[in-house]
């Protein structure tokens, strides 16, 4: 008996090992262990064994039960792993099929570039100022030392609604607007975005609406040094920190002295080529020191009190950052342009 | 103004330093060097020929068989074109192997039969340009004087073997639109003399003041007017290196007289006008203020009206120069001419700006008046082209001058101390440095103590304060030995305002919701200028737009939208997303500024979700624009102040359209484009809205509050209703959210259905309803009752009843 068992034990675990699927598993489980199974059987047959071989015998089949159970148990595991590694292989998909695409749309750069700027003098204890587009010819002229008929108003042909209204040429009566309320009195550290309006026609390097920002401080001790070096502070973060600068004397109707920086030419490596005129430098803006009379007129005493002013255009520092080629594409808004600002560097 | 690198030598030695070296030295100091022209660039072996034979082309009409000396060799047989070619002549020629600019390479050639040698020159061909060519020379060859040296560099004998600077001048530098205001700053930078040309007067005895006298009626327009003779004057070219001069400054040259007066004007910075005595028309120069709508013929042949604003010079009835700006043609200078009225004045730079002005007649004289001439200069201006004439046209010159002088000269003496100049610049100069640089600049200065005394030159004129010294200082000390510091001082932080801060918010969200960000111009047609306005208020006109399309300011964002759409539509960039952030202009009457309003507009078309391969196509509709409104809504905390109201807006469609109302105020409005403008403008669906950001982002957001989170399960109930059609969903809810209070707390539409299975006149909506304690768990009987309430109050204020 216990030679048959051994060979129902054999015969049982090579067709568990055999079985592929898990019904053919449950089969064998019916066939063998059931109760109609050989097993069963072999043990009905037990009546016939004498009193001391019936207990071993029935330790042996159980032992033969539980050996096929475990081999079982083991091959009913493997399977289902089979079985859901299969399910797995069959929901394969095509990874590099593109996503759902996500809506996105991104900064003008023309804002980027000011909230750029915004934020670096931010950084430095400016605050932002906002003033009028449209705006008095006091504020726009008078009030920056370019009384009526200076002729340096012929450097910016202007847009005027009445004879003392104007579309402001420049940001700096914000500038004139924000001294006039500190009432000669405290300091400023301001920046000031925002559209200017000059008559040009619209071309390349033209346009008769475009951006403009500015920065004043003024204070009991504001040298000449301190705007050297924020200047610099500005052009190496903007540029990049591998970029000369170098100032120029120049000449504004509200700044005295007056100076216009230059960065070396990324293009050319300062060497000379048609972006910068043979001259390795680009023009990237104007400053000085605040001229007596604009503080005077806004009410500081300018035997106490000094500042700097600067100012600069995001369009051409966008152009030359980005190296954009027509000024126009700033306000036709392609979608084709605009996007290719999204980057966030 | 150009400056002659070999010209300016006449006055500075310039040893040592290369025409581009001086351009950056210049540059540095604080004239801009926008160029360096180097005149004889790419051009060679052009020599001074003499013209022995000259016979027509036996072939060629219009061509001269000419045999021609070139001092080397034999005489050489060349071809010329030119109609004023002649024997005797000597002229500038191009031999064979020479180079013209352009790349020209001058050949040996045959044209029509004949061999020619080399080329003839007229002065285009050697790189001038046609308008600085003498008249009588322009359309033909350049002929030399007689002195020529045959075989000799004609380059150099033209002076073209010369170096031009071209500054570009801010308007405070008007010294510098001389040579000598050149060779004052060249000296300065460079720390060496400046030698003054030569004036050698030997007047005859004769008196100017008995040829003629001068009044001068408006002193303030004229404060000095001094007025020269000189006779017996023989018109003829000017020397030859007075022409190559002007001409490489710019200037054509006329005849001696005139080209006098020129030299001196860019030599000195003064303007000169030489009138013809005899055709002067009396002995007296009266100088007033024209009389309105008096007429007069300037230089150029044009008939001028006159104002009271214009100064003139008359024989004392009638102009013969528009003052500092141009003279007349009835006492021009001409080859008859034999005694010259010579002006040397002073006129006041505003009354000559308005003139050049008026008349559309900027002259270099004028330029230099409107920015201001040295009052010390007029007279040795006067005198030294009195001496030039006498040289150069054989002239006498008459003893002193018919003059009236009304100037007084102020030089501005301006104490400033040492602790100042360098508290400003941030620099730590010491007496003796100050010192060495004002003696530099040629100014006169005295030390007492720390503070230096400084007396301007009249030749600088925009010297007259503190700061300006300073600037002088800063300049020649040189900006790149300035140091570099930040400001010192009580430091805050710096800081966006409340509202500035918001304004990001709302850009940042309408980029992350898929917008692209705009700028648009804030001019426009009148016609588009009050399309899709807020607010109708009179718009705003340019006084002088330069076109109508850009002549008065915005009243609304929206129609550049469109444009900017349509631009893109006609591109191929059919799906598309914008905002507008921009201010636009109501105006306040006449005398005051305008409100300026802040406003964010938005357009969207085409295809707002496109996934396709996941069959994912979804084009944009309404509320596509209203969720993108919700969510801003929500960012800044508004949304329980915010409501839509079916509304009739021009240009948005009549069915598809609401205004936003804030706090129950109507604040912008959103819809579809009415496809009749959508169909004007080419335009696909468009969706857009124009609201007031400033409302917007100056209403006050509550302060962030936690609410705690329900500890208690809800019960959900859904509900499908049969209503009016007209009946809109949020006065449904309204009624739900009313009668179901306090225990319901929400109630969102889930389904709407308008199809032909519903009666006529009505739809079928379906809300979720959502009941809530947050003190306990509900029971269902408490809800049914509550829920009958709320069917009873539908059917009772909307005649809603549950669908069957
Ligand atoms: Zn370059």
């Amino acid at each position: 008996m216990q030679e048959r068992l051994k060979e129902l034990q054999a015969e049982a675990i090579e067709k568990v090992e055999q079985a592929s699927s898990l019904k053919e598993l449950n089969d064998i489980r019916v066939a063998y262990l059931g109760k109609k199974g050989p097993i069963t059987e072999v043990l009905r047959g037990m009546g016939k064994l004498s009193a001391e071989e019936r207990p071993v015998i029935g330790a042996f089949a159980n032992e033969v039960r539980a050996a096929i159970s475990a081999k079982m148990e083991a091959k009913q595991a493997e399977l289902e792993e089979a079985a859901v590694q299969a399910k797995l292989a069959s929901e394969t998909i095509d990874v590099t099929l593109p996503g759902r695409p996500v809506k996105l749309g991104n900064h003008h750069p023309l804002t980027k570039i000011i909230e750029e700027i915004e934020d670096l003098f931010i950084g430095m204890g400016y605050e932002v100022a906002e003033g009028p587009e449209v705006e008095q010819d006091y504020y726009n002229f008078e009030a920056l030392n370019l009384p009526k008929g200076h002729p340096a108003r012929d450097m910016q042909d202007s847009f005027y609604i009445t004879e003392d209204i104007l579309l402001r040429t420049h940001t700096s009566p914000v500038q004139a607007r924000t001294m006039e309320k500190h009432e000669g009195k405290g300091s400023i550290k301001i920046i000031c975005p925002g559209k200017v309006y000059r008559r040009d026609n619209d071309d390349a390097t033209h346009s008769h609406q475009f951006m403009q920002i500015e920065g004043l401080v003024v204070g009991e001790n504001i040298r000449m040094s301190d705007l050297k070096g924020t200047l610099e502070v500005f052009a190496k973060k903007i540029f990049g920190e591998d970029r000369e600068i170098r100032l120029r004397p120049s000449f504004f109707p509200f700044t005295e002295p007056s100076v216009e920086m230059d960065i070396s030419c990324k293009i050319c490596g300062g060497h000379g080529c048609s972006v910068c005129k043979h001259t390795g430098w680009i023009e990237i803006l104007g400053a000085g020191m605040v001229h007596p009379n604009v503080l005077e007129m806004a009410g500081y005493d300018s035997r106490v009190f000094n500042g700097f002013a600067f100012g600069m255009g995001p369009e051409r520092i966008a152009m030359l950052k980005y190296g954009v080629d027509d000024i126009r594409h700033f306000y036709t808004n392609d979608v084709r342009f605009l996007k290719q600002f999204a980057v966030e560097e | 103004m150009l400056v002659s690198y070999k010209w300016l030598q006449d006055y500075v030695d310039l040893s040592g330093i290369t025409a581009k070296e001086l351009a950056e030295k210049i540059t540095k100091s604080g004239i801009e060097v926008e160029g360096v022209e180097v005149l004889n660039e790419g051009i060679k072996g052009v020599v001074v020929g003499y013209v022995l034979e000259r016979e027509q082309h036996p072939n060629a009409d219009k061509l001269n068989k000419c045999l021609v000396d070139i001092g080397a060799g034999e005489p050489v047989q060349i071809i010329c074109g030119a109609p004023n070619v002649d024997k005797g002549q000597k002229v500038a020629v191009a031999t064979v192997g020479a180079k013209l600019p352009g790349g020209v390479k001058i050949k040996r050639a045959k044209l029509r039969g004949e061999v020619s040698n080399g080329m003839i020159c007229s002065l285009q061909e050697l790189g001038m340009e046609g308008k600085i060519v003498p008249k009588e020379y322009a359309e033909g060859i350049f002929v030399f004087p007689q002195d020529a040296e045959v075989g000799t560099d004609a380059i150099a004998l033209l002076n073209r073997n010369d170096e031009i600077l071209e500054l570009s001048l801010t308007p405070n530098r008007a010294d510098c639109l001389s040579m000598l205001g050149v060779a004052y700053e060249v000296a300065a930078i460079l720390g060496r003399e400046v030698k003054l040309p030569e004036t050698k007067l030997e007047p005859v005895a004769e008196k100017a003041s008995d040829y003629v006298k001068v009044v001068v009626e408006a002193p303030e327009d004229n404060p000095l007017y001094v007025a020269k003779i000189i006779k017996n004057v023989k018109i003829g070219p000017s020397p030859l290196w007075m022409q190559t001069r002007l001409m490489n400054a710019g200037i054509r040259p006329h005849n001696n007289v005139v080209d006098i007066t020129n030299y001196i004007l860019l030599e000195y910075g003064q303007p000169l006008h030489a009138f013809d005595y005899d055709r002067f028309g009396s002995k007296e120069i009266l100088v007033r203020r024209a009389k309105e709508g008096e007429k007069f013929t300037t230089l150029d042949d044009v008939e001028r009206s006159l104002t009271a604003d214009h100064l003139v010079i008359t024989n004392g009835t009638e102009p013969v120069a528009l003052a500092g700006v141009m003279g007349g043609a009835n006492s021009e200078v001409t080859s008859d001419t034999t005694t010259v009225l010579l002006e040397a004045a002073l006129f006041n730079g505003f009354t000559v700006r308005k003139a050049s002005k008026d008349h559309g007649l900027r002259s270099e004289a004028s330029a230099r008046f409107e920015k201001g001439v040295d009052p010390n200069r007029v007279r040795a201006a006067g005198d030294r082209a009195a001496y030039l004439m006498a040289k150069y046209a054989g002239g006498e010159v008459l003893t002193g001058a018919a003059e009236v002088d009304t100037l007084t000269i102020e030089p501005a003496v301006i104490p400033i101390t040492l602790e100042k100049i360098n508290r400003v610049l941030g620099t730590d100069l010491d007496m003796n440095q100050v010192k060495e640089i004002f003696a530099r600049l040629q100014f006169e200065a005295s030390v007492d103590g720390d503070t230096i005394t400084v007396t301007a030159p009249t030749r600088r004129g925009d010297i007259k304060i503190e700061e300006d010294l300073i600037e002088e200082v800063a300049r020649l000390y040189g900006y790149d030995n300035i140091p570099k510091t930040l400001p010192v001082g009580s430091s805050t932080p710096g800081k966006l305002t409340a509202y500035q801060k918001k304004r990001r918010v709302v850009r940042q969200y309408l980029e992350g919701a898929g917008l692209y960000q705009a700028v648009t111009y804030s001019l426009t047609s009148e016609e588009k200028a009050a399309q899709y306005a807020l607010e109708k208020r009179e718009a705003i006109h340019l006084a002088m737009p330069m076109s109508e399309d850009r002549s008065v300011l915005r009243l609304s964002i929206l129609p550049q939208l469109l444009e900017v759409v349509k631009y893109n539509s006609a591109r191929q960039n059919d799906s598309l997303a914008v905002y507008e952030t921009g201010n636009v202009f109501l105006a306040n009457g006449t005398d005051a500024l305008p409100e300026e309003r802040e406003h964010l507009a938005a357009a969207i078309t085409g295809l707002w979700t496109n996934h396709s391969w996941q069959g994912e196509k979804k084009p944009v509709d309404f509320f596509v624009l209203k969720g993108i409104l919700e969510g801003l809504f929500a960012k800044l905390g508004l949304t329980d102040k915010v409501e839509y109201v079916q509304a009739q807006v021009d240009g948005l469609h009549p069915g598809r359209t609401a205004e936003i109302l804030l706090n129950s105020k109507r604040i912008g409005f959103v819809g579809q484009v009415h496809p009749s403008v959508q169909k004007d403008l080419d335009l696909k669906d468009t969706y857009v809205f124009e609201l007031s950001l400033k409302a917007v982002l100056e209403e006050e957001t509550d302060d962030l509050q936690y609410v705690p989170i329900p500890r208690f399960p809800s019960i959900t109930r859904d509900i499908a209703l049969v209503a009016n059609k007209e009946t809109v969903s949020d006065t449904l809810k309204e009624i739900i959210l009313e009668a179901g209070a306090p225990l319901l707390k929400e109630a969102n539409v889930f389904d709407l259905y308008e199809g032909d299975k519903m009666e006529e006149g009505k739809k079928s909506i379906a809300f979720s309803l959502k009941y809530a304690d947050p003190e306990r768990t509900l029971t269902d009987e408490e809800v049914t009752k509550v829920h009958e309430q709320v069917l009873a109050a539908l059917k009772e204020q909307a005649g809603a009843v549950l669908r069957g």
